[in-house]
């Protein structure tokens, strides 16, 4: 029971550690996102003020675009990050050279205006960099909002519920033996104490007896009572 | 989820849709069925939701890039929405300034700090 409690203590005292380094890392990304996001607002009004300017000098070129998608050149990788046992998604924006979108979409334009095209391009592509990341932040949010929570219920389950009552058993067993141990003691005593009376007692009779006569007489008297206890005997005997 | 590169996807209007189609985020596979959804004033919200919900159980997509306007149409799915992969992100359009205070997921960070 005692090995119990100390590992409830003990795995308690874990969990604490670790929601602390949760919560840490928590609100690190809780301030990084606030950031990115407002970061990402900027950006992407720049990218969109580039797209206007890549329209202005091209005309509407969207169809092309829309056309021109086959495969995707730019993709996300996934990896996981461990923190306290905590597996977090991270996103990579990861980038295929060379692809034939790739090629496809550098030539968009080429006619008029390619340059501003690639300009816009190029700012899109910082945008999503930081979509990627800001991505990756919210992710990482919401899965430590969630191990968060559940680190915590635990911790709160061994110190409010577990603890109490592996102490309670505890305190119950001690009480219980301290009784036993008193009602030991206290028989003890007892026993002690009339072993005493008695001992006294036929220290008592004896003393009388000796008093009484001389060392022969004593035993003949000692025969005599024998006897009698005998006979007692034998009577209870009849009437059983 | 390990190893392999995944997409991304779009639900957006066609100004933000050309700007990252361009990067070459755009996939289109043999069923000619594509990563991105472009909303103009036809769609519908039911088209809307319907590519929202393809696309968040799509397994091969790992990020979806929202505009802030068309998520306000779907506000009620993002809000039901929990799962950390395929992430969600509310983006600016051309449009509409990006408006932190409708972002579900940062009236969660400002709740959180708020309350800590």
């Amino acid at each position: 029971m005692k090995a119990r409690l100390a590992g409830a203590t003990k795995g308690h005292s874990l969990l604490k550690k670790k929601a602390d380094a949760l919560n840490m890392r928590f609100r690190q990304i809780l301030r990084k996102i606030v950031e990115t996001k407002e970061e990402m607002g900027r950006v992407m009004k720049a990218s969109f003020f580039s797209l206007a300017q890549a329209k202005y000098a091209t005309g509407d070129f969207k169809h092309t675009v829309f056309d021109s998608i086959d495969q995707a050149s730019l993709k996300v990788k996934a990896s996981t990050d461990n923190v306290a046992g905590v597996r977090l998604p991270k996103f990579e924006a990861q980038r295929e050279a060379g692809g034939a979108a790739d090629s496809k979409i550098g030539l968009i334009g080429l006619g008029t205006g390619g340059k501003q095209i690639q300009e816009c391009r190029k700012s899109f592509v910082t945008a999503v960099d930081l979509l990627v990341e800001l991505a990756s932040l919210q992710t990482a949010f919401l899965t430590l909002d969630e191990a968060i929570k559940t680190t915590n219920r635990r911790v709160n389950a061994l110190e409010h519920v577990v603890k109490p009552r592996l102490e309670n058993t505890i305190a119950y067993i001690k009480g219980e033996l301290d009784e036993l141990e008193r009602e030991e003691f206290f028989r003890l005593k007892k026993v002690q104490g009339n072993k005493k009376k008695h001992t006294e007692a036929a220290e008592a009779l004896e003393a009388a007896q000796r008093a009484k006569g001389g060392g022969a007489v004593g035993n003949g008297a000692r025969e005599n009572k024998a006897a009698n206890v005998l006979a007692a005997e034998q009577d209870a005997d009849i009437i059983f | 989820m390990s190893g392999g590169a995944e997409l991304f996807a779009l639900i957006v209007d066609q100004d933000t849709a050309t700007g990252l189609l361009l990067t070459g985020v755009g996939q289109v596979d043999i069923r000619k069925r594509a990563n991105f959804l472009i909303v103009d004033d036809k769609t519908s919200q039911q088209q809307v939701e319907e590519a929202f919900k393809d696309f968040t159980t799509r397994e091969d997509i790992a990020v979806l890039l929202i505009n802030q306007v068309i998520a306000g149409m779907i506000r009620h799915l993002l809000d039901a929405y929990t799962k950390p992969v395929p992430a969600i992100l509310e983006i600016p359009s051309k449009d509409a300034p990006y408006d932190p205070s409708q972002d579900s997921v940062l009236q969660r960070v400002c709740f959180m700090f708020g309350e800590s």
